[in-house]
């Protein structure tokens, strides 16, 4: 069964003549228990799929299905759904409230989702991702940022989601620090049997984490591909072909990509 | 010829617990060369090219033997003095352009204060060096893009704008803290080379601080590993896949690559020793 649909997908923002169309018609299938790539510059639209897929951009049309349930524009998702479906976003600098504690972030979360034994489950939670129990009454600021990172997937985590969205997880840590998220990333799929819709402009790191991949560039996707063909340096289009020129861990003359007006005077809804 | 030479730099934050040592004893010397200083968030890169130009404010301290530029001491010179060698002597372009530009001048504004701060110039003169460095810096349209406001530029083109203002004065040292980390793969490129042509043509020196490995090793001359402080290893850029240190085979194996797929990533295992050793 397939745990992510997405056919001719269309996404906008701002209306009359001011409306840009982020992305155009994009068709992604996610099968349950893959791990699925999206790779482009930015303002390419990879993070606006994954914010539509969570309601968090109305303004869409086309077919989109999540664990066999049909989504509708603009019309605000259920709890069962967020149980189903979580994100985990870029920037752990950002995305954690700085007044509150590990233990409230979690527990709150723990409360929405409806879930039982509160208590245990925080320990619990903290133990899965790696962090002691000693963290658990720290505040955001004493923590480093993959420690951050962990506390953002535990809370993702916290519903016990079949379908997780990672937008750039480890694009704001250091390598070292990039490391040990992603392989906690890689267990935590393994022993939960979760499905990876992940965004990332780190070629090798999505040929790390993923089966397969799309390349998208000005909001349409250029090419599908798997990782093998990926590292086999078996891409088609131009476009993926410099993209591996330029990205680290290949040799390989870098190239220009395509002209930067397209990437000038973006509205600030874009530059997400 | 030696255009700066640092020698035993510390830097230290008093804490409740204590005096924080951030940087603890590092000494290089740089020609008209690109060096590059590596290593992790919290490895004291940055602050140490804060302290050369001087921008670490109190209660934080700062002590060298000497840090000497052109013969001088910087040490020694006055804030007055200080404020006349920043950007025209030593320029620093900083990590995230959003940060660093200033939302409420133009452009051009802005890099027109920046020239004439340095230069006696006419508000005409200033305005055509500046499109000239726009130019210089590959943007189209440099007109246009002169009255436009930072919030109108992609992050690309706001670290070249960056560039060209931190370049406008002729600095003889430039220190890059991070210039590319914001950036995509393939702005990071364009950027690079355009800074590489800058600091060839103009034979200036260049301090390149990252933690991106692979970047350095292809980009720079020279390349020091620092971890907790201290400098653990110096190489040649080109010789880094070659590192004997621990720590910097550490950090050259946490990368995921394309060529060798692995399921789980080596993470690095620190050692206590590695901080206190003396090299």
């Amino acid at each position: 069964m397939d745990a992510i649909t997405i056919k001719d997908l269309d996404i906008w923002f701002g209306a009359g003549p001011t409306r840009v169309l982020a992305v155009k018609g994009a068709d992604i299938t996610v099968a349950a228990g893959e791990s699925y790539g999206l790779v482009g510059e930015s303002g390419s639209g990879k993070s606006t799929i994954l914010r539509a897929l969570t309601g968090l951009v109305p303004t869409w049309s086309g077919e989109m299905t999540l664990g066999g349930q049909q989504m509708v524009p603009a019309k605000r998702r259920d709890r069962s759904f967020y149980k189903r479906v979580q994100m985990v976003f870029q920037d752990p600098y950002a995305s954690l409230h700085p007044r509150q504690s590990v233990d409230q972030v979690l527990s709150e979360t723990l409360y929405l989702h409806g879930m039982d034994n509160i208590n245990t489950r925080v320990e619990k939670l903290l133990s899965d991702v790696g962090l002691g129990p000693k963290f658990r009454f720290r505040y955001p600021h004493q923590l480093s940022g993959g420690q951050r990172q962990r506390v953002a997937i535990a809370r993702a985590l916290a519903g016990e989601p079949d379908i997780l969205l990672l937008d750039e997880p480890t694009s704001a840590l250091d390598v070292s620090v990039q490391a040990e998220i992603l392989n906690l990333l890689t267990d935590l799929r393994a022993e939960r049997g979760l499905t990876y819709l992940m965004v990332s402009h780190d070629l090798a790191v999505i040929a790390h984490m993923c089966d397969r991949l799309a390349v998208m560039r000005a909001g349409e996707t250029v090419e599908v591909l798997s990782a093998e063909d990926l590292r086999a340096s078996r891409a088609n289009h131009p476009y993926t072909q410099a993209l591996m020129a330029n990205s680290a861990g290949t040799t390989g003359t870098p190239q220009p990509l395509e002209s930067e007006t397209s990437q000038t005077l973006m509205p600030a809804a874009n530059s997400v | 010829m030696t255009l700066l030479s640092v020698k035993d730099l510390r830097v230290s934050f008093p804490t409740r617990q204590g005096r924080f040592e951030a940087v603890r004893g590092v000494s290089f010397d740089l020609g008209r060369e690109r060096l590059g200083i590596v290593g992790e968030s919290g490895s004291g890169k940055s602050m140490t090219g804060r302290a050369i130009l001087r921008l670490i404010r109190k209660p934080a301290e700062v002590t060298a033997s000497h840090i000497n530029f052109d013969g001088r001491n910087l040490l020694d010179c006055s804030e007055r003095e200080m404020r006349r060698i920043r950007g025209s002597q030593i320029s620093m372009v900083m990590q995230d352009p959003k940060f660093s530009l200033n939302p409420v001048m133009t452009v051009g504004q802005q890099i027109v204060e920046s020239y004439r701060m340095h230069n006696r110039a006419s508000l005409k003169e200033a305005r055509a060096k500046a499109l000239e460095m726009l130019n210089a810096v590959s943007i189209r349209e440099p007109e246009r893009v002169m009255d436009t406001y930072p919030h109108e530029v992609s992050g690309g083109m706001g670290q070249r704008i960056m560039i060209a203002m931190m370049l406008v004065a002729n600095p003889r040292l430039l220190i890059a803290d991070e210039p590319t980390s914001a950036l995509d793969v393939s702005v990071q490129r364009q950027v690079l080379s355009i800074m590489d042509g800058l600091v060839q043509q103009r034979g200036m020196g260049l301090i390149f601080i990252s933690h991106d490995l692979n970047l350095v090793s292809e980009f720079c001359d020279r390349v020091l590993i620092m971890y907790a402080g201290r400098v653990v290893e110096t190489c040649a850029a080109d010789q880094l896949h070659n590192a004997r240190h621990p720590y910097t085979q550490g950090l050259l194996n946490s990368l995921p690559r394309l060529d060798q797929p692995r399921r789980h990533l080596d993470v690095l295992t620190r050692d206590v020793a590695w901080a206190e050793e003396v090299l």
